[in-house]
């Protein structure tokens, strides 16, 4: 492990990273923390009548795993329905990556998908009154 | 460059008293320096935990048989040893807890909560750990007190802010003696006395101090001092809380329950002497005769000797960091007169995870992370920090070698 990880298209993902910036008009935000290192993620999203993401953004700040894998992640889910989202588990998320992950930085790599998910949830609550 | 690599011992055979630092970790000689977070065991702390559980196992305080009688002089006499160690009149002013946390604890809601009125105020300083900080924001709460803080500057008290901050409503000051952030020492004996003028009681958080440098309580007047005891070669499960007599006798027992009563009748009950009414419960037995052989370790390098040593082996390390532009260090410079071995640091662009990350990738243990001080990070405006801390067993050469390692850092984030 160790500088396995840090691949070159983590490294350009962490330092150019994808879908980045707030979203004014976004039907999902969500925002989480990974207290164990600080890392900070808020996603927005987009979600037309068919609970298709359409568009699909990120911000935040943290380690080059967590944020790498954020802006993988936006790349990855647009397109997708709520539910394919929801459907998505860590080892997707680890697949995405393809490096191998300690215990510690599986955190820090799911976070994205932790917040995405969050705020859907939040969403269809939302939807449902 | 040409900078000191004394130190007032042999290292190399202190070394070998600790198996551990023998280890290597995928294939590279371990360099632990993650001492603040806790510390390596020497073979004679560990030999006298296996020790208690060979030949004197058995439950504390009331039983007559012989392991019994055995294992409760042990438990006490630890509780003189470390009194010794601090400075403490005697036992009854060491209660043991599990950890520097639980001590806090006990005097935040034994004593705070029933001493702080409403339009107190509580004063800490902005580096405070959580352990301190979050405890003190409850009796606030819970209480209707002010909290107030004592501003810092790269881990430096800031003029004028003790004479400031603390005045006739200052109930209680908890202050950290030695942050774990910046190595830097608070000003404890003018915060103490400025308190005392004003009838405040003093907590002083020693969880960094203690295992470190020379300690002593009653010089230093503190009301309450905790410390830990994993941090000073002792096992985990072990800490101190100490106290003036009167200071704890203004004190609630936090914890219930067997162990820390005299007479219980159906509806009420009465607690026995000092400091046994604090230790609720069978306390963690084998540590504490764990923690006992970790400070006749410690007194018999002399901690005048291991502060010495830390000193050169930080102050080392600062000067071959400060001639990199790549590294943020944070706190006061190497030439700074009374520092621990703390140094905080950053790499160029690197978040502090992935730096710490990549040192394991070449052996070098350190911790990243807000290190239990949210606030003080925000006010930094920095989201984490890496963290290498020294202890007595640490050396010139693994200086160098994490100071190699960071160019490792530097490639990858170039």
């Amino acid at each position: 492990m160790g500088r396995d990880m840090y691949r070159q298209r983590i490294l350009d993902h962490y330092r150019d990273p994808q879908n980045y910036g707030e979203m004014d008009d976004a039907d999902v935000t969500y925002e989480d923390v990974n207290p164990s290192c600080g890392d900070e993620i808020r996603m927005y999203a987009v979600v037309d009548e068919d609970d298709e993401i359409v568009d699909v953004n990120f911000d935040g700040q943290g380690c080059a795993i967590s944020q790498a894998s954020a802006s993988l992640l936006t790349e990855e889910v647009k397109g997708m329905t709520v539910e394919e989202v929801r459907d998505l588990e860590t080892e997707d998320i680890k697949e995405m990556l393809g490096i191998e992950l300690s215990p510690v930085r599986v955190k820090c790599a799911v976070l994205g998908l932790k917040v995405l998910e969050g705020g859907i949830v939040e969403y269809k609550k939302e939807k449902q009154t | 460059m040409s900078v000191e690599k004394a130190s007032p011992y042999k290292v190399d055979g202190v070394r070998e008293d600790f198996p551990v630092l023998g280890r290597t970790v995928d294939g590279e000689e371990l360099v632990y320096l993650d001492n603040a977070a806790t510390s390596q065991k020497p073979q004679s702390v560990i030999d006298a935990v296996s020790e208690f559980y060979e030949q004197h196992n058995a439950n504390v305080h009331r039983g007559l048989h012989t392991l019994s009688q055995e294992a409760s002089e042990a438990y006490e006499t630890a509780h003189d040893r470390v009194a010794e160690f601090i400075g403490a009149e005697g036992r009854e002013n060491i209660v043991f807890t599990s950890n520097t946390t639980e001590g806090v604890n006990t005097v935040a809601f034994g004593w705070g909560t029933r001493h702080v009125e409403e339009g107190d105020n509580i004063v800490l300083t902005q580096m405070e750990h959580h352990s301190s900080l979050v405890p003190w924001q409850q009796v606030a709460k819970r209480n209707d007190a002010e909290l107030r803080f004592l501003e810092v500057e790269q881990g430096i008290v800031k003029d004028g802010e003790v004479e400031e901050k603390i005045d006739e409503d200052t109930a209680a000051v908890s202050v950290v003696h030695m942050s774990n952030v910046f190595g830097t020492f608070t000003p404890v004996d003018d915060i103490i006395e400025r308190a005392h003028e004003h009838g405040a009681r003093v907590l002083v958080d020693g969880a960094q101090s203690a295992p470190h440098a020379p300690v002593d309580v009653s010089e230093m007047d503190a009301d309450f001092f905790v410390t830990s005891g994993h941090k000073m070669c002792g096992p985990t499960g072990t800490g101190v809380l100490y106290g003036k007599k009167e200071a704890l006798h203004e004190t609630s027992p936090y914890q219930y329950g067997g162990e820390m009563i005299k007479i219980v009748e159906y509806e009420d009950a009465t607690w026995t002497d000092l400091p046994w009414k604090f230790e609720a419960g069978t306390p963690n037995i084998a540590q504490a005769v764990g923690l006992s052989a970790a400070i006749e370790y410690l007194e018999d390098l002399g901690m005048e000797n291991v502060h010495e040593h830390e000193r050169s082996v930080t102050r080392y390390a600062l000067e071959l960091l400060e001639d990199d532009d790549e590294v943020t260090l944070y706190g006061p410079p190497a030439d700074h007169e009374d520092r621990g071995g703390v140094v905080s640091f950053n790499v160029s662009d690197a978040h502090a995870h992935d730096t710490s990350e990549l040192l394991s990738d070449e052996g070098i243990a350190t911790r990243s992370g807000h290190h239990c001080a949210q606030p003080l990070m925000r006010d930094m405006g920095v989201p984490a920090t890496t963290r290498a801390s020294f202890y007595l067993y640490n050396t010139h050469e693994e200086v160098d070698a994490f100071v190699q390692a960071i160019e490792t850092v530097k490639e990858v984030f170039a």
